[in-house]
């Protein structure tokens, strides 16, 4: 998982599918992000802000309960205890810093479960840059705490209106802006999608992740582990967990996808919001609606490298169905006092799954949200399902 | 078959005879009678016709072509079915196929370029396909013979507008402002730098795009360049209920403000 270079390409995947306008701020940003990476000032910068305002680093925690049920021992990074609740801070404090080091005083970011949204607003926030956030308003609709979060911290929310009026069309409206205000606007985007060089760019920020666990876990059990697993939509908290395994070939890395949004799976190469991945497309290429229980995986696509991945068989992918999902956010609330966010959830869906395949093995998970955002869809889908 | 109308050569013809381009937008699909609406552009002056393939994800195009997008692709319009029926129009002029990347990469790229042909398609305009990603596409278009348009941005440094008017074919597309697509109050002041940046370095037609509703618009963006596209303005009466007639005069209105005397 190295530096993609200049064009952006992990294997086939990757590239810089964009508008012309685009053309220069990604070029920017690309030999910003360049100089700032290799700049001590920068990192020291970023690190004093991951330790002192995110929290980091965060607990690398041994679940003997669970891990008892199991059979294996179960490590759990805990990204859900960073500030905002989850591993989406350590890009935003990045990119934040990045648009700051460009001169842009306005950040452009998209949102589903308003996750995102609400990091960026805190990130800008935290650094006085000006912050608009899109979101679908479907997606405004089922997460108004977020949104009045998001506006709590200063930023403006603008519903996306077009098209499912969910994350995909949060993006599209996100580009849109960014066309017309590139000059003044970095686009904040969530995750390791996009255009050249986002997915590299935001997977190098998340990095943390996975180069703490791996001294965590060495320091904690004197072992690498054998596998390590995440969620992926996007996937940018498994990408940061990845990093920092991928260079131990005897380390498993799974990557564990809903059923409903399994762009591995189900997706073939396509090329949507400037990169070629795997994407669910009808027939004609028309780009088709994820659907999951948790609307933060609720993409069609993936990011490039993990198509790479795939494609390489560095990395496996696996797919849970919704029902397991709700099981695995029951089991580690009553076994370890730890809800989860729905995201996971996944990961541990496919632990809880794969139990067999996994006995007396060491499983590092990465618990990349926390579950506070969804008890309340949760209450009322078991309410549902008591009351059929 | 009849020849594929060569865009570059038509356009040229008609420029260097004195003519301000005019290059009129439908969305592929967008009603039953829209090969019609092709053909009324046609017969009230277009020098070319831009046929646009919906497509779920258009980020470079404002509310109105979004809108025209959805309800195309709510009525079925799909690649193919298009294609089949510009196959059956003789419009006389050369066709232009504007779309995203995505449903020619999901076509094939090879086999895409062969059908736009064989549908008597000239060039096609890729918004979401910049230089830097042109390889993988360019090799099979110019197997087929489809010339594949650049669009050029006032962000386009002197170096890199060079370089893609070298590698634009048909004409060279300049993006009027900073933005998607919809028709604006006043002509962008960028279209008029921009327009003289490239007639400054290319010899190709340069027809300008984004932001023109009208003859107003029209004749300003044509001081400098070749041409002018007009989409949106033209998409949002076609789905208000403006059928081939009411588009075709239009265009007639718009033509006869460029053919007019400076």
């Amino acid at each position: 998982m190295g530096d993609p270079g200049s064009t952006g390409r992990f294997g086939d995947f990757g590239g810089r599918y964009i508008p012309e306008t685009l053309i220069p701020a990604c070029a920017e940003l690309d030999a910003a992000f360049r100089s700032a990476w290799v700049d001590p000032l920068f990192r020291a910068e970023l690190d004093g802000l991951l330790a002192n305002y995110a929290g980091r680093p965060s607990l690398l925690y041994e679940a003997k309960r669970l891990s008892a049920e199991i059979g294996c021992t179960l490590l759990l990074k805990r990204e859900d205890l960073n500030h905002t609740g989850s591993h989406k801070i350590n890009n935003v404090l990045g990119q934040a810093l990045l648009a700051k080091r460009m001169g842009k005083p306005r950040v452009i970011a998209e949102t589903g479960a308003g996750q995102h949204g609400v990091a960026s607003a805190t990130a800008a926030a935290l650094m006085g840059l000006e912050c608009v956030v899109y979101m679908g308003e479907v997606d405004m609709g089922r997460q108004e705490l977020n949104v009045f979060r998001m506006r709590l911290l200063g930023a403006e929310v603008r519903p996306a209106l077009s098209g499912s009026r969910t994350l995909k069309d949060a993006i599209n409206e996100a580009m849109r802006d960014w066309v017309a205000s590139v000059e003044t606007s970095h686009y904040l985007l969530g995750s390791v999608m996009g255009p050249h060089p986002y997915p590299w760019m935001v997977r190098e920020l998340h990095r943390v992740i996975g180069d703490e666990a791996r001294e965590q876990c060495r320091a904690l059990l004197g072992c690498d582990p054998d596998i390590v697993t995440a969620c992926v939509g996007g996937g940018s908290n498994a990408l940061g967990l990845f990093a920092g395994f991928a260079e131990l070939p005897a380390v498993e890395m799974v990557g564990v996808e809903p059923d409903g949004g399994a762009a591995v799976g189900r997706g073939v190469p396509g090329i949507v919001h400037g990169s070629k991945s795997y994407l669910l497309q009808d027939e004609y290429g028309q780009v088709m609606e994820a659907q999951s229980i948790s609307a933060g995986l609720d993409y069609p696509g993936i990011g490039p490298e993990h198509a790479h991945l795939d494609a390489t068989g560095r990395a496996r992918y696996e797919k849970v169905t919704d029902a397991e999902v709700l099981n695995a956010f029951a089991v580690l609330s009553r076994t370890e006092g730890i809800i989860p966010a729905l995201e996971p959830a996944h990961a541990l869906a496919w632990v809880l799954r794969a139990k067999d395949e996994l006995a007396g093995k060491v499983v590092l998970l990465n618990l990349s949200g926390r579950g506070d955002k969804d008890v309340a869809q949760v209450a009322e889908i078991l309410d549902r399902e008591s009351d059929g | 078959m009849a020849e594929v109308l060569s865009l570059e050569a038509h356009l040229r013809t008609q420029r260097d005879g004195g003519r301000k381009l005019l290059v009129p937008y439908i969305t592929g699909g967008l009603g039953q009678d829209w090969a019609e609406v092709v053909r009324a552009y046609a017969d009230a002056g277009a020098d070319a016709v831009e046929i646009g393939i919906p497509f779920s994800d258009p980020v470079m195009d404002g509310p109105t072509i979004q809108q025209a997008s959805e309800v195309a692709l709510d009525q079925g319009a799909n690649l193919p079915g298009i294609l089949e029926e510009l196959r059956e129009i003789d419009a006389g002029v050369p066709l232009v196929v504007m779309t995203y990347v995505n449903l020619v990469f999901h076509a094939g790229y090879a086999r895409f370029a062969a059908e736009a042909v064989a549908a008597n398609v000239s060039a096609v305009i890729l918004p979401d396909l910049p230089m830097e990603e042109l390889g993988e596409w360019e090799p099979h278009a110019l197997e087929a013979g489809l010339a594949t348009v650049q669009l050029a941005s006032p962000l386009t440094d002197d170096a890199r507008l060079a370089r893609l008017c070298a590698r634009s074919q048909g004409f060279v597309y300049g993006v009027n402002l900073l933005g998607v697509t919809g028709a604006r109050q006043d002509l962008s002041e960028s279209s008029t730098v921009l327009a003289g940046r490239l007639k400054a370095t290319t010899d190709l037609p340069v027809i300008m795009g984004f932001g023109i509703g009208t003859v107003a618009h029209a004749r300003a963006a044509t001081v400098q360049a070749d041409g002018v596209i007009v989409a949106s303005a033209l998409m949002r009466l076609r789905l208000d209920g403006a059928g081939p007639e009411d588009l075709g005069a239009v265009v007639a209105e718009l033509r006869a403000g460029l053919d007019e005397p400076r």
